[in-house]
């Protein structure tokens, strides 16, 4: 045959191929766009923003909004930038992530190869933790927060993504496990190897794939937090919050460029991970939705 | 007591039984072969045996030893898997001694059993290679190695073989066969393949619904099928089980059946026992192998009682070796195993020799064998 | 050698071995317990109390809920949630459906463009809600450029419009999350049996046909988990409103999430901010629920 043919059975026309790329490419524009326009505007002085076209480059690039936002800029009632902020949801989100996978993964382990009576009821119990709208735990969680002391400060919020991360971080785990044939550990089991040595030597060097997603899902959800940080966090705010007060702040003039600025280091993070390891931020995404 | 000894166990999950008072006594030496259709129970039982499963009735024990609360590490069992559960994170000499690092055994001893072992099954050039770079039947070796390592009292199969292809498996049939007859171990082993069955035991279990139907030498249980389950279960192609009538034939009793024109053939019994006399005119099962319908030329010489019968060829199935023949005998397909050469056609009448002497009878509805 | 050894009783390590699995999850049950189903009763039992600023333990039955039903800010709520949760979901759903159809298409590019269309995801809702509160900002955003480039008569001020506020939402909304979606229906798409395609070809179906007769069908479970996931977001939508709108204006962009908050924790009425809460929950649950039984059951 000379002509070439497409490997999926469906074939397309000429026509319709360039219908599909003319819409394949608008949607492109319009994911891209918002971002563009703020990476774009982040680097204008403030006059030319507000008297300029927001499409247009930049004619005199300037890092000063970047400088101001991550430095000066007036948050609250303090001028110090976004830096503490940021170092907040560093120091929130690490503890927090590095407890929840490993949690999860000894849930996981524990729910596919050491099974007992009512395991699938408990499973479903936790899996439907992870889709409760957190306003029905807002109340209670205030006042133990309050009890143990723990209020506006970073425990307090570590504890709280911790509590509502397992559920997620086990869904991950348990899934993958489950793929895991039964008979390695049984056959672990009759070399003489315990609870924690199968673990340990079996499961876990079998888990590199799935402990990346189930880190990066757990950070760019503790990260992206505002609704945790904003009831519980008090004086100590993570970045989310921080850049919400930078941006809603009704007094002086509004900064937009630097407001651009700050939105686009508080996306940094999760941003970077995304651009670094995609394929797993997806696979976390899938796994998330598609329950199996 | 016997080596291995399975003594009255059951297996229930809730209320539901899945294993019913099995009773079976492994002597030392022997290869044991659970065999029977998915679900009838082998694996649990081998499970229950290897401490993988609880015991919900009765007692195993190994060595007059009764381990039903015993770890399964410390029954000195090995056990062979159908995926062979290689830890896919180790390399092939580190999967080996796994089980001797658990147990503690010092690093010298666990690298002297491992070289003898890799060097009995040929796998010396292997060990550094993780599972994943291994074929199957090298794969198959890494677990009969780490089973072997261990140096058991009993060694556990569950199908072992079931995941290669036909050629390979019976490769290594006969090599477990050798290893069997070599080291003189105790080996009990599960599989679904009836053959694998035959050649492999010195005695059979084969099971059904969580009932052991039989236990015997692979020829008892050939030979002489108790059930019809057994029966048909056992041989390829299997047992024709063909529905006929007990009369009395000149005074000796014979099986009626019906050939292909709806004619009555009567077939004299070579068992003419008091109690098959009981079944006088009652409708029974005649249970007939392949092998033993033959041509004239094809009949087993020493057979006391030969049987002449013409009936149609419906399909000739040419095998190489030996070619299949099938007719209808009472309504029911019934196969001829027949010399390569034989000169049978599709629907023509040909003239077949019966070797009554291995003919068996069941009663239909109880199953049960009536002439034994 | 004197060797002692097998009692009937399993040895200490035998039994520890079948606690351990039990001991170590129980932490994670606990906190389960307390912080997730205990917080839950908690709640419920506060909405049918009359706390305001500090819980209080008056029992006054179902008047929070009726006080709840009664303000107009929360039928407000509930409206704008069955606006946007309806059109969030339809447009997710319908531009999800596209762009992965269109991807699959053997397209040159491919592993370039899905990133593009994923990668809002990764952002935080404050982040978008950041971008496009500017980005619709009659003064200074897109009606102002288009003015600019000599469209004079251009107009675009949903954002400060009460009747169409709630809209700006929903394309936000959408913004972020029709990637995801996109690629939920992508893996279905290519999770399907390329030699049925082949085989309904033979048999003379058009791509269209081939689409709406089986393509589409087939992606049954794809549209289901869509659904569920978008629905409970939509529920749960709280970040981007107030990263937005603030609600406004006035309570034009008012959701339950944020209707619930704003009562709780400025107006001092526990009472019936827990109540909305427990409306919620029950809005999510009624989702959630048959949707993880069907799942778990299917494993079984």
């Amino acid at each position: 045959m000379a002509v070439a043919t497409q490997d999926t059975a469906v074939r397309t026309g000429r026509i319709t191929r360039t219908f599909i790329y003319v819409v394949l490419i608008f949607f492109a524009c319009f994911y891209l766009l918002p971002f563009f326009i703020m990476m774009v505007n982040s680097v204008k002085p403030l006059p030319e923003i507000t008297g300029g076209n927001m499409m247009a480059l930049p004619k005199e690039p300037t890092i000063a909004p970047w400088l101001s936002a991550w430095s000066t800029a007036q948050i609250g009632v303090e001028a110090t930038g976004l830096k503490p902020y940021f170092l907040n949801s560093i120091l929130m989100v690490v503890p927090a992530v590095a407890i929840s996978t490993v949690l999860g993964a000894l849930n996981g382990y524990i729910l596919t190869k050491w099974r007992f009576r009512g395991d699938t009821i408990l499973f479903g119990l936790m899996l439907f933790s992870c889709f409760i709208p957190f306003q029905i735990v807002l109340i209670p969680m205030a006042r133990i927060l309050g009890i143990l002391g723990l209020a506006s400060t970073i425990p307090g919020l570590i504890l709280v993504h911790v509590v509502y991360g397992i559920g997620f971080a086990t869904l991950y785990f348990r899934n993958y496990y489950a793929a895991v044939p039964t008979e390695l550990v049984r056959s672990a089991q009759i070399d003489g190897a315990g609870f924690f040595q199968i673990f340990w030597r079996i499961m876990l060097p079998l888990s590199g794939p799935i402990t990346i997603v189930c880190i990066i899902w757990q950070f760019t959800n503790i990260w992206n937090d505002f609704l945790f940080g904003a009831s519980f966090a008090g004086s100590n705010p993570p970045m989310t919050v921080a850049l919400n007060n930078l941006v809603q702040s009704s007094t002086g003039v509004k900064e937009y460029n630097v407001h651009f600025a700050g939105a686009i280091l508080a996306a940094l993070p999760t941003l970077l991970v995304y651009i670094v390891a995609g394929r797993y931020f997806v696979r976390g995404l899938m796994a998330g939705s598609v329950k199996g | 007591m016997s080596f291995l000894n399975i003594d009255n166990v059951t297996k229930a999950y809730g209320n539901v039984e899945v294993l019913h008072r099995v009773d079976i006594a492994v002597e030392e030496g022997e290869f044991l072969v659970l065999v029977g259709p998915s679900g009838c129970g082998k694996s649990t039982l081998l499970n229950m045996i290897a401490g993988l499963e609880n015991i919900s009735g009765g007692t195993i024990s190994i060595k007059d030893r009764v381990v039903n609360d015993v770890h399964p590490s410390k029954r000195n069992i090995a056990m062979v898997f159908q995926s062979y559960a290689l830890y896919p994170n180790m390399t092939v000499g580190q999967n080996i001694t796994f089980g001797m690092e658990m147990h503690k055994i010092p690093k010298p001893e666990r690298d002297r059993k491992l070289a003898e072992v890799a060097k009995l099954l040929q796998i010396e050039q292997l060990l550094a290679r993780k599972p994943g770079q291994l074929s199957g039947g090298q794969r198959q070796r890494v677990a009969m190695g780490r089973a072997l390592v261990r140096d058991p009292d009993v060694f556990l199969f569950d199908e072992p073989l079931s995941n290669l292809d036909a050629k390979l498996r019976v490769d290594m049939r006969t090599e477990i066969k050798k290893l069997h007859q070599n080291l003189g171990t105790t080996i009990v082993y599960v599989t679904h393949d009836q053959i694998e069955a035959l050649t492999l035991s010195t005695r059979i279990a084969v099971m059904n619904k969580g009932y052991v139907q039989q236990l015997g030498t692979p020829k008892e249980i050939y030979d002489n099928p108790a059930n019809m389950f057994v029966a048909s279960f056992m041989g390829s192609p299997s047992m024709n089980l063909l529905p006929s009538k007990l009369v009395d034939h000149n005074g000796a009793l014979a099986a009626e059946l019906s050939d292909s024109n709806g004619a009555a053939v009567r077939l004299p019994l070579s068992q003419q026992g008091a109690s098959l006399r009981a079944h006088l005119n009652k409708n029974v099962i005649l249970g007939i192998r392949p092998e033993a319908i033959t041509d004239a030329e094809g009949a087993d010489k020493r057979a006391q009682n030969l049987q002449p019968l013409r009936n149609m060829v419906s399909v000739t199935e040419p095998a190489g070796s030996d070619t299949f023949v099938t007719m209808s005998l009472s309504g029911k397909d019934c196969v001829a195993r027949m010399r390569a050469d034989a000169d049978a056609r599709p629907r023509q009448d040909f003239d077949f020799t019966v070797n009554m002497d291995k003919a068996v009878l069941f009663d239909p509805q109880t199953e049960e064998r009536i002439d034994q | 050698m004197a060797s002692v050894h097998s009692t009937a009783e399993p040895d200490f390590r035998t039994k520890l071995q079948d606690w351990l699995p039990k001991l170590v999850l129980s932490p994670s049950v606990a906190a389960m317990v307390v912080f997730v189903y205990g917080f839950i009763v908690y709640t419920i039992y506060l909405s049918f109390t009359d706390s305001k600023m500090l819980p209080s333990y008056d029992w006054v039955g179902f008047k929070n809920y009726a006080t709840l039903f009664g303000l107009s800010a929360w039928s407000t709520a509930l409206v704008n949630l069955a606006v946007f949760a309806s059109l969030y979901i339809v447009i997710c759903m319908a531009i999800g459906l596209l762009l992965a159809i269109f991807l699959d298409q053997k397209i040159r590019g491919e592993s370039v463009l899905r990133p593009i269309y994923l990668y809002p995801m990764a952002l935080s809702f404050i982040v978008t809600g950041t971008a496009w509160k500017w980005f619709l900002d009659p003064g200074i955003g897109l009606e102002h450029t288009m003015q600019l480039w000599g469209w004079e008569s251009f107009k675009f001020g949903w954002i400060k419009d009460r009747n169409m506020a709630i809209y700006t939402l929903v394309i936000a909304a959408v913004w972020q999350s029709s990637g995801f979606v996109m690629a939920m229906f992508l893996a279905g798409l290519r999770g399907i049996d390329n030699e049925m395609l082949k085989a309904a070809q033979i048999d003379g179906a058009s791509n269209w046909q081939l689409y709406r007769r089986i393509v589409i069908p087939l992606l049954r479970p794809a549209f289901m988990s869509a659904f569920v996931i978008l629905a409970h977001l939509a529920i749960k939508s709280y970040d981007l409103v107030i990263a937005l709108t603030g609600g406004g204006p006035g309570r034009a962009t008012e959701l339950p999430a944020t209707f619930m908050y704003s009562y709780t924790f400025t107006r001092n009425q526990m009472g019936v901010g827990a109540a909305s809460a427990v409306i919620m929950l029950m809005g999510v649950a009624a989702v959630m629920v048959p949707y993880i039984y069907s799942e778990l059951k299917e494993k079984k």
